[in-house]
């Protein structure tokens, strides 16, 4: 027992014995800045430019257009201006983007472990099911839902004669349908990095549970859902960031009272007010980076790596 | 008061195959138990049957008065040491240890995980990670894991297996001594037979689901059973012979020609067709025709066809007349001059060395090839 105990107390010292890095180790060093490069300039040209732009013209003049060009003002009452007219769309937007991840996830988890565990030879035709929608366009894939949620269509037909629904009950053009397109469109972003942290773990980490004298839940609980949780988190992020920007879903399946933020940033752009769509833009990309700081913090991810 | 585990007539099959056929089996309560085998022999089939994670196809497991064959793994006072240990990732070594405690609702869990760490001399670990831990430790904190639940019965999956050999025969000492000074029962899976004898009391001897034989490390090794057992314990020479005839306790064979006695003690048949077996290490050389004195077994006119020297001793193959090549290994004491390839040489042994195994046997059963 003494010596294992050694080893671990030889490491520390070891390290602090390291002495300054030789020419070669240098060397390596400005190779991974070399390699780094791509990746940065793609990041300063297509992220740090963009974003930069964004917040300035956030602060623009809004007296300004395209045509006649903005001014530089730090005109900060935009922002006041896009919460006092988009408040509501705002706050509908993050509500969606909860519900339709919460529903990802119940939907995702038990698709994702079934994949995992139980799918056996499946295994791989499973996932490519999971893949398969992306091989159609998200546009017509949304469009589809108008028509399983239409008016006229069996679905409805068949809820209304069970008493579901009213007889002049409907889906499309209801928050319903907004939450449903949103998870439906988002669900193998919650099921593939669910699916990927499954997959990883050790069956003889649940047998052990099992051992241990923990249940089937207990061990789901103990083991299962801590060792998932890298993944959980990936997909919450994967699913609630794009579901809480969309404007399609809300476009194609809702109605009036069911827009979105980005339905507003959109038809802002689209009307050339760019100052006030911009500010709503920061605003929405703060929140969220705000809400995963928290979720992230929460989860506690870091100790699992 | 009894807690012995019994397994009657235990069958498992998985679909055609049939992992374990027929067992049965006694491990006294208190008693360092090991099942060895090669890889494939069910014996890691029959330990995962009585940790529950396996349900029998026939035959019941009893644990002292009551029957567990059916029980849910989490309810069997039952603990197991994982191969590749199985240790919680995402717990700390502590919160590992304590997993057991805990789901039981136990008290006093912090307090009896320091004394359980201190066992094993890794207290100044309990805040790490698996992840951070050495083999050898992360080996003793599955052990720590599984026994600070008192199990009835604690079950070891080749636990040894991932450590290099230096740490091995260390950590196999120290088991034996936890197990001694805890005094539970310990069923030990394996297939290294060398780890199987070090530290068991009992050994059963597994192949292809049934147990060739079972007994005292000393048993087996000295008076096998069968040639499946004389081969996986250990090396043995078996040449072909048949019995001549018995005068009291001993029997007379004939042995490609040569005469040769067996007590009758080690003798599995006494008549017919028989394999007679002999231990290398028992067997010592003379030159060919220098007479090593009467009351001996004496092979005669071999010649050494190779020479290894190991160490502590030297390794000699010897071709006989007949074609067959029997390994000898001679203790290196410095007082004997070593034998040269090419050298003719007689082979002698005491005849209480001779076991007799049953001729219908395949003489190279359990003989470890060298991809295993």
């Amino acid at each position: 027992m003494s010596a294992a105990g050694h080893i671990s107390s030889l490491g520390p010292a070891e390290a602090q014995l390291d002495g300054p890095p030789d020419p070669e180790g240098q060397k390596r060093g400005w190779a991974g800045y070399l390699l780094l490069l791509p990746g940065g300039l793609w990041l300063l040209l297509f992220f740090v430019v963009p974003t930069v732009t964004l917040v300035a013209t956030s602060l623009y003049d809004p007296a300004g257009s395209l045509q006649l060009g903005y001014q530089m003002t730090w005109h900060w009452q935009n922002y006041v201006d896009a919460l006092q007219d988009y408040g509501p769309q705002f706050v509908r937007s993050l509500i969606y983007a909860s519900i339709a991840t919460i529903a990802c996830i119940l939907l995702g988890f038990p698709l994702a472990y079934a994949i995992a565990f139980k799918a056996g030879r499946y295994k791989n035709l499973m996932l490519v099911a999971v893949i398969a929608p992306f091989f159609t366009s998200f546009l017509i894939r949304t469009l589809s839902w108008q028509y399983i949620l239409g008016d006229n269509e069996p679905l409805v037909s068949l809820l209304r004669t069970l008493h579901i629904l009213g007889p002049d009950g409907y889906l499309l053009a209801t928050p319903f349908a907004v939450v449903t397109g949103l998870t439906y469109n988002f669900l193998p972003f919650m099921v593939l990095p669910l699916y990927a942290s499954l997959e990883k773990i050790d069956p003889r980490l649940i047998e052990a549970g099992a051992d241990l004298y923990a249940s089937p839940i207990t061990t789901f609980r103990t083991v299962t859902l801590r060792l998932a949780m890298p993944g959980l988190v990936a997909g919450t992020l994967l699913t609630f960031i794009p579901a809480a920007g969309d404007y399609i879903n809300s476009e194609l399946l809702g109605n009036p009272q069911t827009r979105m933020v980005g339905n507003e940033i959109q038809d802002l752009f689209g009307a050339g007010d760019y100052p006030t769509a911009a500010a709503l833009s920061v605003t929405l990309m703060s929140a969220i980076v705000l809400l995963v700081f928290l979720y992230v913090r929460r989860a506690g991810t870091e100790e699992l790596v | 008061m009894g807690t012995d585990l019994q397994l009657t007539s235990v069958t498992k099959r998985f679909g055609a195959f049939t992992a374990v056929d027929d067992l049965d089996l006694t491990v006294p309560q208190g008693s360092f138990f090991a099942l060895l085998g090669p890889s494939g022999c069910g014996k890691t089939t029959t330990l995962r049957m009585v940790a529950g994670l396996e349900e029998p196809t026939t035959g019941t497991i009893m644990l002292g008065e009551d029957d567990i064959t059916r029980l849910k793994p989490y309810k069997r006072p039952v603990n197991t040491v994982f191969q590749s240990y199985a240790l919680f990732p995402h717990l700390t070594i502590g919160d590992n240890v304590a997993f057991g405690l805990k789901r039981q609702g136990k008290k006093d869990v912090a307090a009896k995980v320091t004394e359980m760490l201190a066992l094993v001399e890794l207290e100044h670990l309990a805040k790490r990670r698996p992840g951070q831990l050495s083999g050898g430790q992360q080996q003793r904190v599955a052990l720590a894991r599984a026994l600070i639940n008192q199990p009835q019965v604690l079950l070891l999956d080749e636990p040894l297996g991932a450590l290099d050999l230096k740490l091995r025969r260390q950590m196999q000492l120290e088991l034996k001594s936890i197990q001694t000074e805890v005094g539970l029962t310990f069923v030990h899976v394996t297939h290294d037979q060398e780890e199987a004898m070090t530290m068991a009391d009992t050994v059963a001897v597994m192949n292809e689901g049934r147990i060739e034989q079972l007994g005292p490390p000393e048993e087996l090794y000295e008076a096998p059973a069968t040639t499946f057992v004389a081969n996986f314990l250990g090396q043995s020479n078996l040449v072909s012979g048949s019995v001549a005839g018995a005068r009291g306790d001993v029997i007379d064979l004939d042995v490609q020609g040569t005469r040769v006695v067996a007590d009758k003690a080690r003798a599995r048949v006494t008549s017919g067709e028989v394999w007679a077996g002999v231990r290398p290490e028992k067997v010592y050389l003379s030159s060919a025709g220098h007479d090593d004195g009467s009351g001996v077994n004496t092979l005669s006119d071999g010649v050494v066809s190779d020479v290894s020297f190991v160490g502590v001793s030297t390794q000699y193959l010897v071709r006989m007349a007949w074609g067959q090549e029997l390994t000898v290994f001679e203790q290196n004491t410095g007082a004997r001059e070593r034998f040269r390839a090419g050298d003719k040489v007689d082979l002698h042994w005491r005849p209480e060395h001779t076991f007799l195994l049953d001729a219908s046997q395949d003489a190279s059963a359990g003989v470890e090839r060298e991809d295993a």
